[in-house]
C-alpha cells in the first residue's frame, strides 16, 4: 500500500524537521542556494564566510548511514520494486495492467481529476501560506513562536481526526453551513465535492508551504527592500522586484511538496469525497484491497510515480534558477 | 524626480538643514533636539559611538525614519512626510544591500529603470557609473561572485547612477579589511570631488572621519557636541568628549585651584597649571595631545612649571618618531608622542612628563566623555 511517493515523507515525521533550524532542507529548497554559493566563493576574495566545517570521518565512518538506508532500501526500496515487478507480472508476464489502465476512460478521468486536485490545492496552500509565512519573519519572538505553534499543533493531532473534524464542519447540516443558513446564503454543498476535498486537504498540507517558505523569507535581507526604496521603488515595486524574486525559491520549494504530497493523498478525499471526487490512491486501494488485483494496482501506482518524476524534471529548471544568495549576511 | 538633468550631466549638490530633529522610541530618546546644517555640495561626517543617533540622522535624511518633531529641509523643501522613494537621495549601506538575484549592471541600472529612463541612455550611465568606481568589467557578475570591496563600489554606483543631489553613506567601509579601506576612503573622496554631490557619513572611526571630511559633527548620546572642521575639533575641542573621541588624548584630573586667570590641578601631589579659566561651575580638566607632551629623566632639566612623575609601561616605534604610554602616579595613564630626535625611552624606565602651561586645554568634567566611548 505504502508506494505512493507521497508517502515516502510521512507526515509524523515533520515535527522533527521544525526542531531543526532549516526546516527548508528537508524540502530541498537548498539546491538553489548552498551548490551555487561554493562556486561564488572560489571565485571571489576576502570577506566572505569560511566554507561550512566539515568533520573529518574515516573512510568506514559510512555505518553511519545503514539504519536509515535499511527503512529505505528495506522498507521502501524493495516493496516498491515488488510492486513494479507485480504491475508487469500478474496475472502474466506483459502489459496488460498498463494496456487496462490508459483503455478504461474513468481511470484517465480520475488521474486528470487527481492532478486538477493536487493543482488547486498547492495554489490555495501557496495563496494562504504566503503572506503567513511573512508575517512569521514580521512579528516579534514571542507571536512568532505562537505563529509556528499554530503551523504544528495540527500535526500532533492524527490525520483521521482532523479529516472527521472537517466532516463535521463542511456536511450539509454542519457549522458552515448552519452559518450560511443563518446569513441567508441557503446551503452549499462542500462534503463530498470536489471543493470539499481541496479544503481539507489545504488544511493538511498547509505546513509543508508554510515552512520552507518562512525558511527562505527568514533568510531575505529587509534592508534590501529599504535599498530599492532609496533608489525610487514604491512599496508596491520594491516588493514585486526585490522581495517576490527572493522569496520564490520557497514557493517553488513548498508548491513541489505540496503538489507530490496532494497526488498520493488517500484519508482525507476518501473520507470528504464522494464519488465524483475520487482520486487516484482511492482506486489503487479499490483494486488491491476489494478485488485483491496487485497488478492493476501496482500499474496505477508505477503511473502515477512516473507522472511525479516527470513533474519534477519539468520543475528542475525553475529551482535551479540564477537566485544567488550568497552577499546575505 | 526633479533633479536628473536631461544630459545626465551631474547635478549639483543639495543643502540639507535639520532643525531641531527629536526622535523618540518609546522611552529611549535617539535623537534629542539636534539641529545640523550641511552645504550644498559639502562632505560631512557623522561621527560618533554606536547608540549616539548619527545613523537615526542619516536615517531621518534618507526617509526609512520619521522625526518625532523637528524640520527637515533638503534644497530649501521640507522634507518631513516625504516617503524614501521620493526623495531622491541616494544611499549606501554598510552591509552593501545589492540585489543578490541581479547582476551588476542590473543592480546599477534599477534606478534608471524605477525612473523609465530608455535603454540607450540607461546603458550609457551605467556604464559611466561602473567606470566611475573602476568596475567596468564586472558588468555581467553576480554580487555573490564579487569580494566585499567590489560590492561596496558597486553599491556606490548605483547610488550615483541616478545623479542623486545628495549621498548618504552609513559606515560603507565597516566591513572592510584595513587596507581596502583607506584605499576606498581615496577613492569616494576623488568620486566626490568629481560629482560635487552633498556627501554625508556616518562612521564611528575618528580616522576615516579625518581623513574624509570636510566638516565632522560629532555626536554623542542623541546629540552634537561638536560641529567642526577636524583641524577644530582636534585643536580646539568643544567637549572632553570630542577631545577624548578625536584623537589621542591625555587627560589630568585632581583638586581644582583657580586664581586669577589660571587654575590649578593637583595630580596625585603634584600641581600643574594652565593660564587659562573655566566659566561656569563645572569641574575642570586638562586635556593634553600626545605631541605636546615631552618626556625628560628625573631631575634633568626643563622648562615650564608643569612636571608629573611617571613610569614607561608601554614604547611603540612608529617609524617617523616613537609613542609612550606612561602611567602617572595617580594611576591614569598619559599617552606621548616624540619626535624622533628625542631621547628614546624603555618600559619601566622613570620619567618627567612635562608640557607647556600653554598648551593644556581646560575642559569640563560633564560626565559624557566616559560613559559610551567604544
Amino acid at each position: 500500500m505504502r508506494h505512493f511517493p507521497g508517502n515516502w515523507i510521512q507526515a509524523r515525521e515533520i515535527p522533527l524537521h521544525i526542531r531543526d533550524t532549516h526546516p527548508c532542507e528537508v524540502f530541498g529548497v537548498s539546491i538553489s542556494q548552498t551548490g551555487l554559493a561554493s562556486t561564488a566563493e572560489a571565485a571571489s576574495e576576502p570577506a566572505k564566510p569560511p566554507p561550512r566545517r566539515r568533520l573529518h570521518l574515516a573512510g568506514n565512518a559510512l555505518w553511519l548511514t545503514v539504519p536509515a538506508l535499511l527503512l529505505l532500501l528495506g522498507v521502501v526500496g524493495y516493496p516498491l520494486l515488488t510492486i513494479v515487478l507485480r504491475s508487469f507480472s500478474e496475472p502474466m508476464w506483459g502489459l496488460q495492467n498498463y494496456v487496462w489502465f490508459f483503455g478504461t476512460p474513468v481511470n484517465l478521468v480520475v488521474l486528470q481529476r487527481t492532478f486538477e486536485v493536487s493543482a488547486w490545492v498547492t495554489l490555495a496552500c501557496v495563496i494562504c501560506a504566503y503572506p503567513y509565512a511573512y508575517m512569521m519573519t514580521a512579528v516579534g519572538p514571542l507571536l512568532r513562536m505562537l505563529l509556528v505553534l499554530c503551523v504544528l499543533v495540527p500535526f500532533w493531532v492524527s490525520g483521521v481526526v482532523r479529516t472527521m473534524a472537517w466532516v463535521i464542519l463542511l456536511q450539509d447540516s454542519g457549522v458552515i453551513n448552519s452559518a450560511l443558513r443563518w446569513a441567508g446564503f441557503g446551503t452549499v454543498r462542500l462534503i463530498r465535492t470536489q471543493q470539499g476535498v481541496v479544503i481539507g486537504m489545504t488544511q493538511v498540507l498547509l505546513p509543508f508551504m508554510i515552512l520552507p517558505l518562512y525558511s527562505v523569507m527568514r533568510g531575505i535581507d529587509l534592508r534590501l527592500v529599504q535599498a530599492a526604496r532609496s533608489l525610487g521603488a514604491r512599496p508596491s515595486r520594491a516588493f514585486l522586484q526585490v522581495y517576490l524574486p527572493l522569496s520564490l525559491p520557497g514557493v517553488y520549494a513548498g508548491a513541489i511538496i505540496v503538489f507530490i504530497l496532494a497526488l498520493g493523498f488517500y484519508i482525507t478525499p476518501a473520507l470528504l469525497g464522494g464519488p465524483r471526487s475520487t482520486m487516484l490512491s482511492t482506486l489503487v486501494q479499490n483494486q488491491v484491497l476489494s478485488l485483491l488485483n496487485w497488478g492493476r494496482g501496482g500499474a496505477m501506482g508505477v503511473v502515477l510515480l512516473v507522472a511525479t518524476f516527470i513533474l519534477l524534471a519539468l520543475a528542475a529548471p525553475l529551482m535551479r534558477q540564477r537566485h544567488r544568495q550568497g552577499a546575505r549576511r | 524626480m526633479t533633479s536628473i538633468s536631461a544630459t545626465g550631466a551631474p547635478a549639483r549638490g543639495a543643502a540639507i538643514d535639520i532643525v531641531s530633529a527629536s526622535k523618540r522610541y518609546g522611552g529611549f530618546v535617539a535623537l534629542d533636539n539636534v539641529s545640523l546644517h550641511i552645504e550644498a555640495g559639502e562632505f560631512m561626517t557623522l561621527l560618533g559611538p554606536s547608540g549616539s543617533g548619527k545613523t537615526t540622522t542619516l536615517n531621518v535624511v534618507a526617509g526609512f525614519t520619521e522625526v518625532t518633531s523637528g524640520n527637515l529641509d533638503v534644497g530649501g523643501a521640507s522634507m518631513v512626510g516625504t516617503p524614501a522613494h521620493k526623495r531622491n537621495i541616494g544611499v549606501v549601506f554598510q552591509h552593501y544591500a545589492l540585489f543578490p538575484h541581479m547582476n551588476v549592471g542590473r543592480n546599477v541600472a534599477y534606478p534608471l529603470t524605477l525612473r523609465g529612463i530608455g535603454r540607450a541612455e540607461r546603458e550609457k550611465r551605467v556604464a559611466r557609473a561602473l567606470d566611475m568606481v573602476k568596475m567596468a568589467d564586472f558588468a555581467h557578475r553576480y554580487p555573490s561572485e564579487l569580494s566585499g570591496g567590489q560590492q561596496q563600489r558597486v553599491a556606490l554606483a548605483r547610488a550615483i547612477v541616478f545623479d542623486p543631489p545628495i549621498l548618504l553613506m552609513d559606515e560603507p567601509l565597516g566591513a572592510l579589511d584595513k587596507k581596502l579601506r583607506e584605499w576606498l576612503q581615496l577613492e569616494i573622496k576623488r568620486i566626490h570631488r568629481e560629482l560635487g554631490t552633498t556627501f554625508v557619513y556616518v562612521t564611528h572611526d575618528q580616522e576615516e572621519a579625518l581623513v574624509l571630511s570636510d566638516r565632522i559633527a560629532v555626536f554623542n548620546q542623541g546629540k552634537i557636541e561638536q560641529i567642526g572642521t577636524g583641524r577644530q575639533l582636534y585643536d580646539e575641542p568643544a567637549t572632553l568628549f570630542v577631545g577624548k573621541f578625536i584623537g589621542d588624548s591625555t587627560v589630568l584630573r585632581g583638586d581644582v585651584r583657580t586664581s586669577g586667570e589660571e587654575t590649578a590641578i593637583a595630580v596625585a601631589g603634584e600641581t600643574v597649571v594652565t593660564r587659562k579659566r573655566l566659566p561656569g561651575t563645572m569641574k575642570p580638566v586638562m586635556l593634553l595631545r600626545p605631541e605636546k607632551l615631552s618626556l625628560t629623566r628625573p631631575g634633568q632639566a626643563a622648562n615650564g612649571r608643569n612636571r608629573l612623575p611617571g613610569q614607561i609601561t608601554e614604547a611603540i616605534y612608529l617609524g617617523s618618531g616613537s609613542k609612550y604610554e606612561v602611567r602617572l602616579r595617580d594611576g591614569s595613564t598619559a599617552i606621548v608622542r616624540s619626535p624622533l630626535e628625542a631621547e628614546i625611552f624603555a618600559i619601566g624606565d622613570a620619567v618627567s612628563l612635562t608640557f607647556a602651561e600653554t598648551d593644556a586645554k581646560l575642559l569640563a568634567d560633564d560626565g559624557r566623555a566616559d560613559l559610551t566611548l567604544t
